[in-house]
């Protein structure tokens, strides 16, 4: 049997009845990651050197009977946005080449402390500003189910690492949708959590208000694992949260009993009649399990992608000023005078589409303009917020798409990047309310392309998002799928 | 014609906390160029702040005790521009809800006792330095004052004078250093203030137009800043054209300044809201045990010392306006007792060599007990008051022991009484001819007599008690 057919929790409990050896499982992985990547393009680079070290150490404490949690030993890749003590950390840009932080970022301190190895950091877009992992200044990911379509992103090399079956698990990060879309166009399960829940220090910004550390897995029961691992107060930032979420503890609970609102805005125009359709299809499945399906009138606020495109810009344009060529990673060589390296350095430095939101961003905070942009969406994200609070009132969670359409070819949405930013809209409000979001797969659309759902839930309702995951997969098998590509190499275990 | 200035100050002091605003990098002045800085000062990718809740209790206590509104739900803000002593490209200060608003400041001097109104105080991050090599043409940064905290202090446009502006910066300094939250050393930086002038023609209402001046590190850079700038500012507006709305860097040592960037190049600094911190919480319950932990303040201790030492407003007012000055004077006091001999110690010589040195630090060498002891030695008759005065030059500087020196250089008085009852005899018989003259009536020689004897007895004996020896004697 190939490693890559267990969860990432099925594979730490045959490390412990060992079965198979740490080392093992992170040589199969990048074994596998050497078979098949070239196609996907998931991993920027891989980290051997690090992984095998890790793999004996962890060995050496599961050896010496210490308690290391339900993963330990699991190999997994990791987000480049993710600073990695002296291991390089770019954000997929140019701008932070050859940049090796002298620091762990707390979620990769955790995960090491839980014993999972990581074996390479995966691509995105550059600064996770993207919705199809492209603008990457390296490489472009693919779709494990049809190479000729992207991944989602921005955390696009995270979950096509999954649904290729390099790796176990990954960690994404989620600032607009960042991994529940790419979870939902590579057809595997992704939590966006609480903003708060997991400690954003060492998460490279981009939208500081915003982001969010999350695991993509095959399984929310993984998901929940990982969220574990990575979740808690943190005091290196002071916008986490002092609360301990347990999402292992109640995974079987269920969802008898649970009120989930369809909020009706969201099966409107523009969204794809096979999404639909599975979509609802899934939520007969949380009615046969005992939830209370119930239709509301939800405002679609129209004004939730604008608002969401100002404020992550607006904070973009502030944390990407201190690319400037002065301290460290890349420094434009033309540089004659201090102008010169600001100037030329991000001219060189930053790709397109971080230039064109750090434009507009900087644009939305100037004299003059700030109260007719910035401000505003500020209201207007007081108002999602707003509704939300009336909407989970009533329900334990909203059920809605998690994208209008499935994954769309390379190369098409960049040449419509309106049409790109519109496509967030089921994703950015959560992110503008701070509410965690779960992706999981529900169908496939006739070309064989997986269907997302999303669950929406109250602020640290983490838990209970993933258990009604849970027992939505407890009876379906989409999320069992794989695509061909996982059926290749990687037989070594 | 009559021209009035009208000056509004922004003073920044920084904070004495031992830690930044954001980390635990200490804030300890001096120290080889980036070796006090860390990833979070430094703005390395991914970093968050944290902040000091220190630095939120200075700048309660700041606010206070200058009578300020104290914000309960604040925020910071970000301020941002490109500068390399800027590693993030934003500094983290407070824009739209500062901690303190609407406060004031009594000062008085020399014909003025007013109110000056603090519009606000804010709390914020200091940026690095640059130091140009000029012998390898290069530009090296140093971040070890990054994070440092400040608080600045930003005053309402009430100055009419270079001399209320420098006795609210006394009073300012005097009260941060009571409240122990700075240690206001303008040489070190720690205490900077930034002139708003305009003038307008006497009797107008309408406020010129001000530039703002930098670069000041005394004040008696200000001092001289303020009047060359009224006087430059008055030439303008006489000759015809208009002052130009800029900033301008003071050359204390060329005493003229330079313009910087008029109005139409300031940056946009696009200010948003951190959102990297919490919004800034203080409770009606933090800010009360804030409230009465303050030490006590440097008009209310003028006060006491007027009121119950007894000593001049003048007097109490000097001593207090300088914190370790009144601290030592309390110390002395609490030995001999007698507030008013102690402040005409503190005043005289003493001030003038503890003002020695670099501008604006004060240095007190003596420990209190010692300078207690010269007092003491000259109530208990062992020394008289000019040989007081000779031991204290003496051993100030070393801190030597008053007693210890006087019993060295033997300069007790002579305790002899027979001793000086013969000197008496020996100067009157040696000079008949002045004797002759007291007896004659004219008694103003008597006090030559008195410094023969003196001299005989190396002064080491009580004048008065020799005037009245030579009365009796020559009855």
């Amino acid at each position: 049997m190939s490693v890559f057919e267990w969860t990432p929790l099925e594979t730490a409990a045959k490390i412990k009845k060992k079965e198979v050896s740490v080392r093992e499982v992170t040589e199969a992985a990048l074994k596998r990651v050497g078979d098949v990547d070239a196609e996907v393009g998931a991993f920027l680079r891989t980290e051997e050197d690090y992984a095998l070290r890790q793999a004996d150490i962890v060995q050496k404490k599961i050896d010496g009977g210490e308690e290391l949690g339900p993963l330990a030993g699991v190999p997994f890749g990791l987000k480049d946005n993710i600073c990695t003590k002296g291991l390089e950390t770019t954000c997929a840009s140019k701008i932070l080449s050859g940049f090796r932080p002298p620091y762990h970022a707390t979620a990769t301190r955790k995960l090491e402390k839980a014993g999972v190895i990581m074996i390479g950091k995966t691509n995105m877009d550059e600064f996770a500003m993207g919705s199809t992992s492209e603008t990457s200044y390296y490489k472009t990911t693919k779709n494990p189910w049809d190479l000729s379509r992207v991944p989602g992103g921005s955390s696009g090399g995270s979950a096509a690492a999954v649904a290729a079956r390099e790796v176990p698990f990954t960690i994404g990060t989620d600032t607009g949708g960042s991994i529940r879309q790419p979870a939902a166009y590579c057809g595997v399960t992704g939590l966006k959590p609480t903003y708060g829940a997991v400690s954003r220090f060492g998460l490279i910004a981009y939208g500081s208000s915003l982001d969010q550390i999350g695991p993509i897995a095959p399984t929310a029961r993984d998901c929940a694992a990982v969220f574990n691992a990575i979740s808690g107060y943190d005091e290196m930032d002071s916008t986490s949260m002092p609360l301990e979420i347990d999402a292992l503890r109640e995974i079987d609970g269920g969802v008898k009993g649970m009120k989930i609102g369809i909020p009706k805005s969201y099966f409107g125009e523009g969204l794809h009649e096979e999404v639909r359709a599975a979509v609802l299809a899934a939520a007969k499945v949380f009615a046969a399990e005992g939830a209370e399906i119930e239709e509301f009138d939800f405002p679609m606020l129209d004004y939730a992608v604008p608002a969401y495109y100002i404020i992550a810009s607006a904070e973009a344009s502030s944390n990407l000023s201190r690319y400037d060529g002065v301290k460290y990673g890349f420094r434009s060589e033309q540089a004659e005078s201090l102008r010169d390296i600001y100037l030329k350095t991000r001219t060189e430095g930053f790709g397109g589409e971080v230039k064109k939101r750090i434009m507009l961003g900087a644009f939305a905070l100037s004299s003059g303009y700030y109260d007719a942009y910035y401000n505003k969406a500020l209201q207007v994200k007081a108002l999602i917020k707003k509704a939300f609070d009336e909407a989970f009132a009533k329900y334990d969670m909203i059920l809605g798409p998690v994208a209008p359409t499935t994954a769309p070819k390379l190369g098409e949405s960049l040449k419509d990047p309106l049409a790109m930013y519109l496509s967030d809209i089921y994703t950015v409000s959560a992110n503008l309310s701070g509410l965690p979001g779960l992706s999981l797969p529900c169908g496939f659309d006739k070309e064989g392309m997986p269907i997302g759902m999303q669950l929406l839930g109250k602020a640290f309702d983490d838990a209970k998002l993933l258990r009604a995951g849970a027992a939505y997969q407890n009876v379906t098998s989409f999320h069992r799928e794989t695509p061909d590509i996982a059926e290749k190499g990687g037989e070594s275990a | 014609m009559k021209y009035e200035m009208v000056i509004g100050l922004e003073v920044h002091t920084e904070l004495s906390t031992k830690s930044k605003i954001f980390c635990s990098c200490t804030t300890e002045f001096g120290g080889e160029p980036n070796t006090h800085c860390c990833p979070i000062c430094t703005g390395m990718p991914g970093v968050l702040p944290k902040l000091n809740k220190k630095v939120v209790e200075y700048g309660i206590a700041v606010g206070l005790a200058t009578n300020c509104e104290i914000t309960p739900y604040g925020k910071f803000d970000r301020k941002n521009y490109f500068y390399p002593d800027l590693p993030k490209a934003y500094q983290v200060s407070q824009l739209y809800l500062p901690i303190c608003r609407n406060g004031s400041v009594e000062i008085e001097g020399e014909g003025f006792h007013k109110t000056i109104g603090i519009h606000e105080i804010h709390m914020e991050e200091d940026a690095g330095k640059l130091i140009h090599d000029p012998i390898f043409d290069t530009t090296r940064a140093d971040y070890n004052r990054c994070g440092v905290p400040l608080l600045e202090i930003v005053s309402e446009p009430d100055f009419r004078s270079a001399e209320e502006v420098i006795a609210y910066l006394e009073t300012l300094k005097a009260t941060l250093q009571y409240l122990g939250v700075s240690d206001c050393k303008m040489q070190e930086g720690s205490l900077r203030a930034d002139v708003n002038l305009s003038v307008r023609p006497e009797g107008q209402e309408e406020f010129g137009t001000r530039t703002e001046m930098k670069n000041l590190n005394s004040f008696r850079a200000i001092a001289r800043a303020i009047a060359a700038e009224k006087k430059r500012q008055i030439e303008v507006v006489e000759s015809g054209e208009k002052v130009i709305q800029e900033t301008r860097r003071w050359d204390d040592d060329a005493g003229k300044s330079y313009a910087m960037r008029s109005k139409e190049d300031a940056q946009d600094y696009r200010y948003f809201p951190e959102p990297d911190l919490a919004p800034v919480v203080i409770s009606e319950a933090w800010k009360e045990k804030i409230r009465a932990s303050l030490p006590m303040l440097p008009r209310e201790r003028k006060k006491k010392y007027i009121e119950e030492y007894g000593l001049s407003e003048y007097d109490a007012r000097l001593i207090t306006e300088i914190k370790a000055l009144a601290d030592y004077f309390d110390e002395v006091n609490d030995i001999v007792k007698n507030p008013k001999e102690v402040a005409n110690w503190l005043l005289g010589d003493f001030m003038r060599l503890a003002k020695e040195g670099e501008d604006d630090s004060f240095n007190i060498l003596l420990d209190a007990a010692k300078m207690a002891e010269i007092i003491k030695m000259i109530k208990e008759n062992l020394i008289n008051r000019n040989t007081g005065k000779d031991v204290f030059f003496a051993v100030w500087k070393e801190n030597l022991d008053p007693r210890a020196y006087v019993e060295e250089h033997d300069l007790a008085m002579v305790g002899d009484d027979s001793l000086v009852r013969d000197t008496v005899a020996k100067v009157l018989a040696a000079n008949p001819k002045t004797v002759e003259e007291y007896k004659g009536g004219k008694t103003k020689v008597l006090g030559f007599l008195v410094g023969q004897c003196m001299k005989e007895l190396k002064g080491k004996a009580d004048p008065g008690a020799i005037n009245a020896m030579l009365r009796d004697a020559l009855k």
